[in-house]
């Protein structure tokens, strides 16, 4: 009895699948495998890039000396390369850009979520989306052209000094990353769940108490990965800082009134000028790129575990 | 208080007076809250106002400086250090659109592929598909700088040595905007709901023939947004191309595999370094250029996503 209804179900069966084996569909699945293992080639490409010419370069240059010299003099008789003051540098421009967007994103973020109706949010996102995909070369010139200059003005008192100001340069590229940090934060705060909201309102609480008190606390590491992606793509900044803070010779200085050199812009400035291909200066573009690298990566892999505790939550 | 016209007498004034003391009880009295509130909604707008503010700065100063050469020159022109007064942007709108082109014909397949393999056949308890997802979540978050130095030493020196070339800025632009276009179609995929999948499974379609003939169609308007957003972002993008060669001053149309390029952003760039006024001038007509294409392209990309949003 019960061997013939197995038959049966394996007739039935072999009556399901498919006649013959589909072998375009294995090259489909092949290829459409190849394209996403693209991205994983990249990365390996960008280690191998930035990691190969190391080896090579703290044979000539002391890697101590890279990572605790104050001082970075590579056209020297005695040359120090020193990281710190290019690192310094991309410090003062991260921590001004926080300090304008944290606010700024925030605040943007909130309204949007918890106060904005329906129809002002569906037309502020897109005009939020716009002023992200600005060209930070234009960011840069606005703010080296206008915005430095007319600070000067306002506040004439300050010890501004040259043409070029990192705190400015933080101003501007804390400007490009209020959408960023609104956006996220804003996502954060929309999947807090209703009932907490209901819950706080019944027990007689404003809607001011219910954003500040309940909603943002509910959504906090969704907006703490908000402002890390932000401080990671203030640290990876490359034209604004270029251009306001300046490119030249980078010296440890805590000024920012005064022009400054970050990781960035050094790179930027010694890979388009004479600079000999092999040289240890142009080995040291590498070695900078690395260290820029493995912030950033360890910024981002920090707000992707942010997000994901806070879905682990309330998904 | 027209219930209490109606009772007489004793309960009437009774009703009315339990109607005030219910009213005095639950009215706000807390004015220093109400300012607080009224305060904190003025501040989040004022938020809002400052960072969209940023955007119209930004036109605005563009075109006050740069007014006075809109005109056929800046588009026509290439670039020059003799003729100041009517040099133009011409050689680099070639090389950008060059580079665009090249950007499209690398991410729309590769983009596409990625995603539909992530969303539609990749098994998600294996090791090696959690690795690519959290690779790519992560390549979206490496500075554009970095991928210059990955465009150095693979596409102009290295494996491909294709030298200082449009080829070379292309294939690291592509590679930049990649992750973008990945995440965006994945949410594209994600949105079409898997009945639809199903539906053509159970009429007997292949897997395959149900992600083609299904859910891809449904999900094309939010990859083509995708694509439109990432080739703005490709537009704009000076950083990496600095490092692949496009800052040379060329003044003859480049060929793709061949003699120096330039792109928009980094001409625009180079100018503005010049000590001579006419080309402080030249860059800011040069980024409200830049801008106004953009802004079209993105409210296109906007437009088509809400257009074609579908609620299932």
């Amino acid at each position: 009895m019960s061997s013939t209804v197995m038959s049966e179900r394996s007739d039935r069966t072999r009556a399901l699948r498919s006649d013959k084996p589909r072998y375009g569909e294995k090259v489909i699945f092949g290829f459409l495998f190849i394209t996403a293992a693209v991205s994983v080639a990249v990365t390996t490409a960008i280690v191998i890039a930035l990691f190969q010419p190391l080896p090579g370069l703290f044979q000539e240059i002391s890697i101590v000396e890279f990572f605790t010299a104050t001082e970075w003099s590579p056209g020297f008789l005695k040359p120090v390369y020193g990281v710190w003051p290019i690192v310094v540098g991309t410090l003062i421009v991260v921590i001004t850009a926080l300090i304008v967007a944290i606010p700024l994103g925030l605040l943007s973020a909130i309204y949007l979520s918890e106060y904005a109706p329906n129809a002002v949010r569906k037309t502020i996102k897109p005009v939020l989306e716009i002023l992200e995909g600005i060209p930070t070369v234009a960011t840069g010139l606005f703010a080296f052209f206008w915005l430095r200059p007319f600070l000067e003005y306002l506040t004439p008192w300050l010890p501004w000094g040259g043409l070029f100001s990192t705190g400015v340069a933080g101003i501007a590229v804390g400007l490009i990353i209020v959408p960023l940090i609104a956006s996220v934060s804003d996502d954060a705060m929309r999947s807090v769940p209703r009932s907490l909201r209901e819950g706080a309102y019944a027990l007689g609480a404003g809607k001011m108490r219910v954003a500040l008190r309940v909603v943002v606390p509910a959504a906090f590491s969704g907006i703490i990965a908000a402002f890390v992606l932000g401080a990671s793509r203030a640290v990876g900044e490359t034209m604004i800082v270029l251009l306001v803070a300046g490119a030249g010779s980078p010296s440890l200085n805590f000024n920012p009134f005064e022009g400054i050199q970050t990781m960035t812009a050094y790179i930027a400035s010694r890979a388009t000028g004479e600079i000999a291909v092999g040289s240890v200066v142009y080995d040291t573009i590498f070695a900078v790129g690395a260290l820029l690298f493995v912030i950033t990566l360890g910024m981002n892999m920090l707000a992707i575990r942010f997000v994901k505790r806070f879905r682990e939550v309330y998904e | 208080m027209s219930d209490s016209s109606r009772l007489k007498g004793r309960s009437g004034l009774a009703v009315a007076g339990a109607g005030l003391a219910v009213q005095n009880h639950f009215k706000s009295k807390d004015t220093k809250g109400r300012t607080a509130s009224i305060l904190f909604l003025a501040l989040m707008l004022l938020a809002l106002v400052v960072a969209i503010s940023a955007i119209v700065a930004v036109l605005a100063w563009a075109f006050f400086e740069g007014r006075t050469r809109l005109d056929a020159d800046l588009i026509f022109n290439g670039p020059s250090t003799v003729k100041r007064a009517t040099a133009g942007y011409s050689v680099a709108i070639l090389g950008t659109l060059q580079i665009i082109g090249g950007v499209i014909v690398l991410i729309i397949p590769l983009g596409v592929g990625a995603a539909l393999y992530l969303e539609q056949f990749a098994d998600k308890t294996k090791w090696w598909n959690r690795a690519i997802e959290l690779n790519i979540q992560n390549l979206a978050g490496v500075p554009s700088i970095v991928f210059g130095i990955l465009g150095l030493a693979f596409f102009v020196r290295g494996p491909f040595s294709w030298g200082l070339v449009a080829a070379s800025g292309s294939a690291t632009v592509a590679l930049l905007v990649l992750p973008t276009v990945i995440l965006a179609s994945r949410e594209a995929i994600k949105a079409v709901p898997p009945s639809i999948l199903e539906g053509s499974l159970a009429l007997g379609a292949t897997r395959w023939q149900s992600v083609w003939l299904q859910v891809l169609p449904a999900a094309a308007p939010g990859m083509l947004t995708g694509v439109i957003l990432a080739v703005s972002r490709a537009i704009g993008e000076a950083a990496p191309l600095l490092l692949v060669g496009a800052l040379t001053f060329v003044t003859f149309a480049p060929s793709f595999f061949e003699g120096g390029f330039s792109a928009l952003p980094v001409l625009i760039y180079n100018y503005a370094g010049r000590p001579q006024e006419e080309f402080q001038i030249l860059a800011a007509a040069g980024v409200l250029l830049m801008l106004a294409v953009l802004i079209v392209i993105n409210s296109f990309a906007i437009w088509l996503r809400a257009r074609y949003e579908k609620s299932w």
